[in-house]
């Protein structure tokens, strides 16, 4: 009989008591698990001998804040969080009417974006806002420029791309050095290093149009990586490892420059105070429309016939050239389109830091990009904007944690476990969310009402 | 080019076509024509190579030899085999369908229509720039192409579902939604791999009447498995059999062929008999009723399965061998009858059906040798002589 077969479960045990056997269990297997991890560390003494320190108290401590974690998990999380499923379906389906924000999404975001410096400079003043303007804002906004490009790319096309990097790293060079050697403006340079980083695009695509998936993944991966080497070993033009340094500032449309020796200094056309942060204030606003025009270009892009070539493209490829679609041509703008918001950001990336190395194109570069548009949402604008700002920002924000010295004594730095958050968050949300953080897809044109199109339906391109 | 006078009455014209992968020869020497305004149906058992058919015309496959010319409304010929995949569509105004059903399953119904107007749109979109700083040219163009994917999406009863993704639709609709795609790309001629595959009923007739409709306009090749549907919308029907054609004509004259029906039918016995029965054709009953021949084919007895000479052929791509014995061809079986009967009427001396264990009813050994290649194991004969056919079960 049913019934005989598993008596445990018709003996009701009070939620506390089984919570409580539950943070049991899991503090005795953090103790075995740890015992070795924490409770002794290896190290040196005077002498140079090795030996062992014994960390009992910071052992105890976490096995039980393990115990509790888990007792107050299953004896009060879970069961609140089972009632609230158990009304959730009781209550009757109304779909819920996206709220405010939800609804309002894109323009709150522009409005915040537009505001940000301003709010910043008002509450912690001109020099204060420094950090907030140019460590977030700008850095948050680099980001965002990138993964929208290679959003293009990934998203749209369905080409999987892990060197993405390279064209960034063509833009920031290509300013740095038409910068430096002949003078040129940003305002000139900024579209001549979108063309150059194109042409790098086509120059990848064409040997790579053939490949798919994890063929293509892996050529661009060592394109990038050629491109790194070139710019290491080059040294005549490069100057190598060492980077350009003095990449001259952007000029305020030629019209006030963010030089302070200069005759048209800002501070001196507006007879204001001298401050470092009208160039950042500046900076910001840059990237920001660069952001907009990045955003603008894409939405256009969908909505007209080459767009959704990419996304056919990303859905069937053998279908497309049923249709009579080429898809050479099609591949290779997307690369090219890609490539070139690549390399807008760089020259920006160039003109903002004064200083370009090899180090800043490192294929890690790659993989953030490529992680933020994944956990967006391939192809979703918004949510690339929003994961951009969680991994970006959050890492940011770990320096900002200086109380955490106080819990783990003086010696504990912060910023040193960036990765491993970044990856902790990745897993996590691509747990709780397979798609990213918007998994649907906004259709180009409709006939009668435009109604997002679920993930599960979307592709993601086989390369 | 190879124009011949009669040629505009043809808009597709095969010559001489031959497709080998490795040592597997797909398609043989296939000659065909498709008369313009009428729905040719190509037809034959799993693995004949229709599908090769397909890939050739559409480009998708490089021929191994021979000439497909399309001959235009406007007196302009193509050379299929010589344009690039992408360009037939879009030059030579073929359209075409896959066996599986393949959609951009993450757009909408509306979406998928408008990527097969890419060629047009992108044109009126001056390559992209113009459209994107919002032309009212591109505006104009996108409106009409709007009107046109609704005037397909009507037509194939689909235009309630026209901002559902096209994964969401069930298989018929799916089906529908593709040749519909592939009208949008206004084509002469519209190349359809089994359309009612896998259709219930109901929405087979919905399909008829959809093509019915199309063929006012277009040409169509139709390839198609259900003998029903063939015979009643196709005005020509073309029947290959190992890449071979053995038949070419009207439904009726195609319906009667004994080299058809054994080729085509001669799967099962009950199968056979049945249409043999329908088709109430005494002499095809009488040719068939003749007992296997010895030269050919498989026999009933174990000493004759020992042979049917096979080439076989080591696949390339799949390391699969890939064996087609010669006595495969059921059609080769009814000619070489026919032959034999001519030479001496009275076909006397079967010493292998008399050694025969296994001999069955002799009503039908005809349809008795291509069973024991089916299951000639539960028939007590030799597997070494069952035709292997490889890869020939499934086709992508
Ligand atoms: N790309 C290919 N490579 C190797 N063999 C193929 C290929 N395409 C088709 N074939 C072979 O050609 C033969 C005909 O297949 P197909 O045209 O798909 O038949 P069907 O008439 O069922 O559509 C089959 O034996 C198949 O295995
Ligand atoms: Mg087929």
């Amino acid at each position: 009989m049913a019934a005989t077969v598993s008596p445990e479960r018709d003996v009701v045990v009070p939620p506390i008591q089984r919570a409580f056997r539950e943070g049991l269990y899991a503090g005795a297997i953090a103790l075995g698990l740890f015992v070795l991890f924490i409770g002794l560390r290896t190290d040196q003494n005077i002498s140079n001998e090795l030996i062992l320190v014994q960390r009992w108290l910071l052992l105890a401590l976490v096995v039980i804040a393990t115990a509790v974690g888990r007792f107050l998990y299953v004896g009060y999380a879970q069961p609140a969080m089972e009632r609230a499923k158990a009304e959730k379906a009781k209550a009757p389906a109304v779909v819920a009417e996206p709220g405010f924000v939800r609804q309002n999404f894109n323009k709150i975001g522009i409005v915040v974006l537009l505001l940000y410096p301003i709010a910043m400079v008002l509450a912690f003043g001109f020099q204060g806002s420094l950090k907030w303007v140019d460590n977030f804002g700008i850095q948050i906004l680099i980001y965002v420029m990138l993964a929208w490009g290679l959003n293009i790319v990934v998203g749209l096309a369905g080409l999987l791309d892990l060197g993405y990097v390279a064209f960034y790293a063509v833009g920031a060079y290509a300013y740095a050095l038409l910068g430096t050697h002949f003078g040129l403006s940003f305002w000139i340079l900024l579209p001549a290093a979108g063309c150059m980083a194109a042409f790098w695009g086509v120059m990848l695509g064409f040997p790579v149009l053939r490949l798919r998936g994890d063929y293509l993944a892996i050529v661009t991966l060592a394109f990038g990586e050629i491109i790194r080497l070139v710019i290491i070993n080059w040294r005549e033009v490069t100057n190598g490892s060492a980077g350009i340094s003095g990449i001259p500032k952007v000029s305020f449309f030629g019209l006030m420059s963010f030089n302070v020796s200069d005759p048209n200094y800002i501070a001196k056309v507006l007879h204001i105070a001298q401050s470092g942060a009208y160039y950042k204030i500046f900076l910001y606003y840059l990237i920001l429309a660069l952001c907009f025009l990045t955003a603008f270009v894409t939405i256009r892009l969908r909505r007209l016939p080459v767009g959704r070539a990419w996304e056919a493209l990303r859905e069937d490829e053998i279908a497309c050239r049923s249709l009579g679609i080429n898809t050479t041509t099609t591949k290779l703008t997307a690369f090219a389109t890609g490539a070139m918001f690549g390399g807008f950001a760089g020259s920006f990336f160039a003109a903002r830091q004064g200083f370009v190395s090899p180090e800043s194109f490192v294929f890690l570069e790659s993989a953030i990009i490529l992680a933020i548009v994944v956990l967006g949402g391939m192809g979703s604008l918004g949510g690339i904007a929003v994961a951009a700002l969680v991994m970006i920002g959050g890492t940011e924000i770990l320096r900002e944690l200086g109380f955490l010295k106080v819990v783990f004594g003086p010696d504990f730095t912060p910023e040193l476990y960036r990765m491993l958050l970044f990856g902790m968050a990745m897993v996590i949300v691509m747990l709780w969310k397979p798609r990213g953080f918007v998994g649907s897809r906004e259709p180009t044109a409709f006939l009668k009402e435009r109604r997002a199109v679920s993930g599960s339906f979307t592709k993601e391109g086989h390369g | 080019m190879n124009t011949t006078p009669s040629s505009s009455d043809f808009i597709l014209q095969v010559e001489h076509l031959s497709m080998k992968f490795g040592g597997l020869v797909a398609i043989g020497d296939l000659s065909f024509q498709a008369r313009r305004g009428e729905i040719t149906a190509l037809i034959g058992p799993n693995g004949a190579g229709k599908t090769t058919v397909f890939n050739c015309i559409t480009g998708f496959y490089k021929p191994t030899e021979g000439m497909i010319t399309l001959n235009k409304r406007d007196g302009s010929t193509y050379l299929l085999e010589r344009l690039p995949n992408h360009e037939i569509p879009a030059r030579a105004n073929v359209a075409r369908t896959f066996q599986n059903i393949r959609l951009f399953s993450g757009m909408t119904l509306l979406e998928n229509l408008l990527v097969a107007q890419h060629n047009k749109l992108m044109k009126a979109s001056g390559y992209t720039f113009l459209g994107l700083f919002g032309f009212p040219s591109y505006r104009q163009a996108s409106a009409e192409s709007i009107e046109l994917a609704r005037h397909w999406l009507e037509k194939a009863d689909l235009v309630d579902r026209a901002d559902d993704p096209a994964g969401d639709l069930p298989y018929g609709a799916q089906r529908r939604l593709e040749i519909a795609r592939a009208m949008c790309t206004g084509p002469e001629l519209l190349c359809l791999d089994e359309p009612a595959a896998g259709l219930n009923p109901r929405e087979s007739a919905a399909l008829n009447e959809l093509l019915m409709d199309i063929k006012n306009s277009t040409s169509i090749l139709l390839i198609e498995h259900d003998m029903s549907v063939v015979m009643q919308i196709s005005d020509h029907v073309v029947v290959l059999e190992y890449g071979r054609k053995i038949s070419d004509g009207s439904p009726q004259t195609v319906r009667t062929d004994p080299r058809v029906i054994a080729a085509y039918l001669g799967v099962d016995d009950e199968e056979v008999e049945e249409v043999l029965t329908e088709v109430g054709d005494e002499d095809v009953i009488e040719q068939l009723d003749t007992g296997p021949d010895s030269a050919h084919g498989p026999g009933n007895s174990a000493s004759m399965m020992a042979g049917p000479v096979s080439d076989s052929v080591e696949h390339a791509d799949e390391g699969e061998r890939v064996t087609v014995s010669k006595g495969a061809s059921k059609a080769a079986q009814v000619d070489a009858r026919a032959a034999s009967i001519a030479s001496n009427p009275q076909p006397a001396a079967k010493p292998a059906a008399k050694s025969s264990a296994a001999k069955v009813a002799p009503k039908k050994p005809a349809a008795k040798a291509p069973a024991a290649k089916a299951d000639s194991a539960s028939k007590g004969t030799q597997a070494a002589a069952k035709p292997t056919s490889g890869k020939r079960g499934g086709d992508k």
